[in-house]
């Protein structure tokens, strides 16, 4: 087990991220105070995984800053902590560290103490103030402890509450009883005592139980014991801790080995009582009261509470809070199973293909005259619907919900209210809207663009927030939907606003627009977009190096998507992103030039029309624009951009889409005709071939014929300055 | 997948062999994947005029190669009558259209010959070699050099 193959320590790194979501979810639940004890456990609980999961790889850094974590994590816990905002800033920060020195450990870099430092001081400071308030609490244990040492003879009665840790060398006497539970879930005793020895000089005496003949042995059951007497200057509850995941199928006492009292007295006298060592972290009001979600549990076994504790010396709340974190998360019910991403690519693929050959097959079927309703024709039918089925399920693989995305934005968020001094709120919803896994991926760096944005240019300080009537706390809002077969992500601040004045006059100092040119609301607005520009007077060490919001429009239109911004002033400002739901098909309008079929991008579509002849203008040789609604647009023929046929003579016969460019550019193609609007399965040209200028790539028709998608940006800029692709190359040896 | 000269040379071989144009050429069998005919391909734009376009093979898309044009005999105008081979070249797939698919032949190293020095460099750039067999001439074809992209993929 100790041997840590790679594949294992993969796995770890794999849950690590699904623990660290729960961690920063659950801790978003509860500062935005809807958390309850089911809540706390949760977060605990994953940071205590990644502790365990840490220690079993020997990622010692983790190990402590973990351990740290989970320690103030547990007297929230147990209700000696308020989960105060304030405490909770402090562990939403931890959370971000513990996720970077995750990161650093899989990438195999040392992870820089430094940066970790200063929060575990915190953490440390949180878990010492909650100690006080423990030592500083009357002693309600002292009939625990009373009742305990009856067992065990000389002692008197203690004061009930732990000292946290002694730094003198205790010696302390483990008995640990597995039940046959432990061996049925696969845990091995031998380990844990190698766990015990690690902490000091460690006597390890082992019992058989019960004398039995060796015919009724049951192979099954759990017939040994052990008496451990180890020398440790570690805290009880690390001892403790080494048993965390048996602790349900044992019987364990730990306690300071009765007459081995070289330590101050003061400290014996506490220590005197076998008490269970887990004592020192629970809470001072009655037990069952301190968890109530383990009520049921604790009243089930009445008794126990004040029964002495040698049989079962964990106090029964604590176990049935064990037995949960033993359980994982049982508010997570769904089975699922990690699966090599190629693997389903090759499915999608192979899915696409099939999709291609059931059209086919159709078309040809039809081609033949038939009877209707020829039982062929009805196997057909369910043959498409079926195909149709499994695309969608195979698609629905990929999805995946955008909640962990957002969850690091939460932390953008936090990151640039930090640094900007800027009071925020993030309001996020629509969390489970699934998305294509590849856009998930590349959706993070637009969306931190946009939010880091949204913190150091949308919102106001918060004087001025104050001074303008608002809250001083701004909301940055992230909203993901469903519309109409995309999603759409939206980015709201409720600042002040776009300021078009001052955008209008950074646009002409840069010289972007000419100083006399007529701009609507929406064109200022969009100038945000264009390359080069940035509005931040100074340039922040968050959003404004040197890149705008042109690579956020870009990076979505890569992804087939389209930017949206609208703002109000005095009410804020929306970015919007509409994205295709998947890359592996796209919308487009088929359309014919010159007897090919060519598939023209939705994304890129503002509308089609047929144009009246007079609509249509000359402007010098070779070059003409149609007026739309009074607007020149320059008119582009796909034909010739493409070098299938000479410019064709324009006429009202001619069809003419408006498309929309990246940088906001309408354009007016031409094309002979539009058979219709499809979902299309992309093939990329590169595959055999190569880049082809004006083609996206390609795509397979019913009929089985390719048929090119439309590089829209590539053919409004002029596909005909672009060289002919290049001469046969020179010979390779080899 | 194509080995070196010398070890073609060393060992007997297989060859595809095709004709274009009344010429007989070969490919190493060992690059071939397929022969089908020729179905339409899509027109690619803005590409040299061998570049027939590209075919659908069962979901792959790959471009087809005029192959006379290729060495500059003048384009095909294909019909179903004619072929397309499907090589494999730098793990690219490609289609040859040829006229007729004929043979497959055996040849050991006595019937190479390299190519003469006279022929021009577009023949010498895809015709690595010549198989004297029979009285007959089998040029031998380099599929390597037969895509324009290649110079771009293997930099």
């Amino acid at each position: 087990m100790m041997d840590a193959n790679d594949e294992l320590r993969e796995t770890f790194f794999q849950e690590c991220d699904d623990l660290l979501e729960t961690l920063e979810s659950g801790l978003l639940q509860l500062q935005a105070g809807d958390g309850d004890r089911e809540t706390v456990n949760a977060v605990f609980r994953a940071v205590h995984s990644i502790k365990g999961g840490a220690g079993a790889f020997a990622l010692d850094a983790l190990v402590k800053f973990a351990h740290k974590f989970e320690t103030s994590l547990d007297r929230v816990r147990d209700g000696v902590l308020e989960p105060t905002p304030d405490i909770l800033a402090v562990f939403l920060r931890a959370s971000d560290i513990l996720s970077d020195l995750v990161n650093t450990v899989r990438d195999g870099s040392e992870p820089n103490e430094a940066i970790s430092a200063d929060v575990l001081a915190e953490l440390s400071k949180l878990v010492e103030s909650s100690s006080d308030a423990v030592d500083a609490t009357p002693d309600d244990f002292a009939p625990l402890t009373i009742a305990l040492d009856l067992d065990l003879g000389d002692t008197e009665p203690g004061t009930g509450a732990l000292p946290e840790a002694t730094s003198v060398a205790t010696s302390y006497t483990i008995r640990f009883k597995p039940h046959t539970g432990l061996y049925v879930r696969g845990n091995e005793p031998l380990l844990i005592l190698r766990a015990l020895a690690e902490f000091g000089d460690c006597e390890v005496e082992c019992h058989i139980l019960g004398e039995r003949d060796f015919e009724q042995l049951e192979p099954e059951d759990a017939l040994l014991s052990w008496d451990v007497t180890l020398m440790t200057s570690g805290a009880p509850e690390d001892l403790r801790d080494a048993f965390d995941f048996v602790v349900d199928d044992c019987d364990l006492e730990i306690s300071p080995t009765i007459g081995a009292d070289d330590t101050k007295s003061e400290d014996s006298d506490m220590f005197d009582a076998p008490v269970p060592v887990d004592m020192d972290s629970v809470p001072a009001e009655p037990l069952d009261a301190a968890t109530p979600t383990t009520v049921d549990v604790a009243d089930a076994e009445p008794g126990k509470k004040n029964i002495p504790e040698t049989e079962r010396p964990s106090e029964p709340a604590l176990d049935a809070r064990d037995k949960a974190s033993q359980m994982r998360a049982p508010e997570a019910p769904k089975q699922t199973i990690r699966v090599d991403l190629d693997r389903i690519e090759r499915l999608i693929n192979l899915v696409g293909e099939l999709v291609i050959t059931q059209a086919m097959l159709t078309q040809r079927v039809h081609e033949v005259d038939m009877p209707q309703h020829a039982s062929i024709s009805e196997g057909l039918d369910d043959f498409k619907m079926l195909t149709r089925d499994i695309q969608e399920s195979v698609m629905a693989i990929r999805a995946q919900p955008v909640k962990p995305l957002f969850q690091r934005m939460t932390r953008i968020v936090r990151e640039s209210a930090l640094s900007t001094g800027k009071a925020v709120r993030l309001v996020a919803e629509g969390e489970a809207t699934e998305v294509d896994k590849t856009i998930v991926e590349r959706l993070a760096d637009p969306l931190t663009h946009m939010i880091r944005n949204a913190v150091d240019h949308g919102l106001e300080t918060p004087e001025a927030r104050l001074a303008s009537g608002k809250p001083r706390e701004g909301v940055v809002r992230l909203i993901a939907a469903h519309r109409s077969g995309r999603i759409v992500i939206e980015v709201a601040d409720d600042g002040a606003g776009i300021n078009r004045e001052r955008v209008r006059n950074i646009a002409i100092e840069k010289e972007l627009i000419a100083p006399d040119a007529q701009l609507s609301d929406s064109e200022i607005d969009n100038l945000l977009f264009m390359p080069g520009f940035s509005t931040a007077k100074e340039v922040s060490n968050l959003s404004g190096r040197g890149v705008g919001m042109d690579v956020v429009k870009r990076a979505i239109q890569s992804l087939g998507g389209r930017t949206l911004i609208s703002s109000e002033p005095g009410k804020g400002t929306s970015f919007s992103i509409s994205l295709p739901l998947t890359l592996a098909v796209l919308d487009g309008i088929v359309v014919t030039v010159a007897d090919q079929t060519i598939v023209v991008p939705l994304t890129n579509i503002v509308e089609t029309f047929r144009p009246n002849s007079d609509e249509i203008k000359r402007l010098g040789a070779g070059t003409s624009v149609v007026l739309v609604r009074g607007e020149p647009l320059p008119i582009i023929d796909v034909g010739h951009e493409l070098g299938f046929r000479p410019p064709v003579e324009l006429t009202d016969a001619c069809v003419f889409i408006v498309t929309e460019t990246h940088d906001g550019a309408q354009n007016a193609l031409v094309v002979d005709s539009i058979i219709d609007q499809r979902q299309v399965v992309i093939k990329g040209l590169e595959a055999n071939y190569g880049e082809v200028p004006g083609v996206a790539a390609a795509t397979i028709l019913g009929d089985g014929r390719i048929a090119l998608i439309l590089d829209v940006d590539v053919i409004v800029r002029g596909a005909s300055t672009i060289p002919t692709t290049n001469s046969p190359s020179i010979a390779l040896t080899g | 997948m194509i080995e070196t000269d010398q070890n073609v040379l060393a060992t007997q071989h297989e060859y595809i062999v095709f004709c274009v144009d009344n010429d007989e050429y070969c490919i190493d069998i060992r690059a071939v994947r397929e022969i089908r005919r020729w179905t339409h391909a899509t027109r690619l734009p803005r590409t040299p005029n061998y570049v027939k376009g590209v075919v659908n093979l069962r979901g792959a898309v790959l471009p087809v190669i005029d192959f006379a044009c290729r060495l500059g005999l003048g384009e095909t105008q294909p019909t179903p009558r004619h072929s397309t081979i499907i090589v494999e070249a730098h793990n690219q797939l490609l289609g040859l259209l040829v006229d007729t698919v004929s043979d497959i032949l055996t040849a050991t190293n006595e019937h190479m010959q390299p190519t003469p020095a006279i022929a021009a460099d577009q023949v010498h750039e895809i015709v690595s070699g010549l198989i004297i067999v029979e009285g007959r001439m089998l040029r031998i074809v380099n599929v390597g050099n037969i895509s324009p992209h290649i110079e771009v993929e293997a930099a």
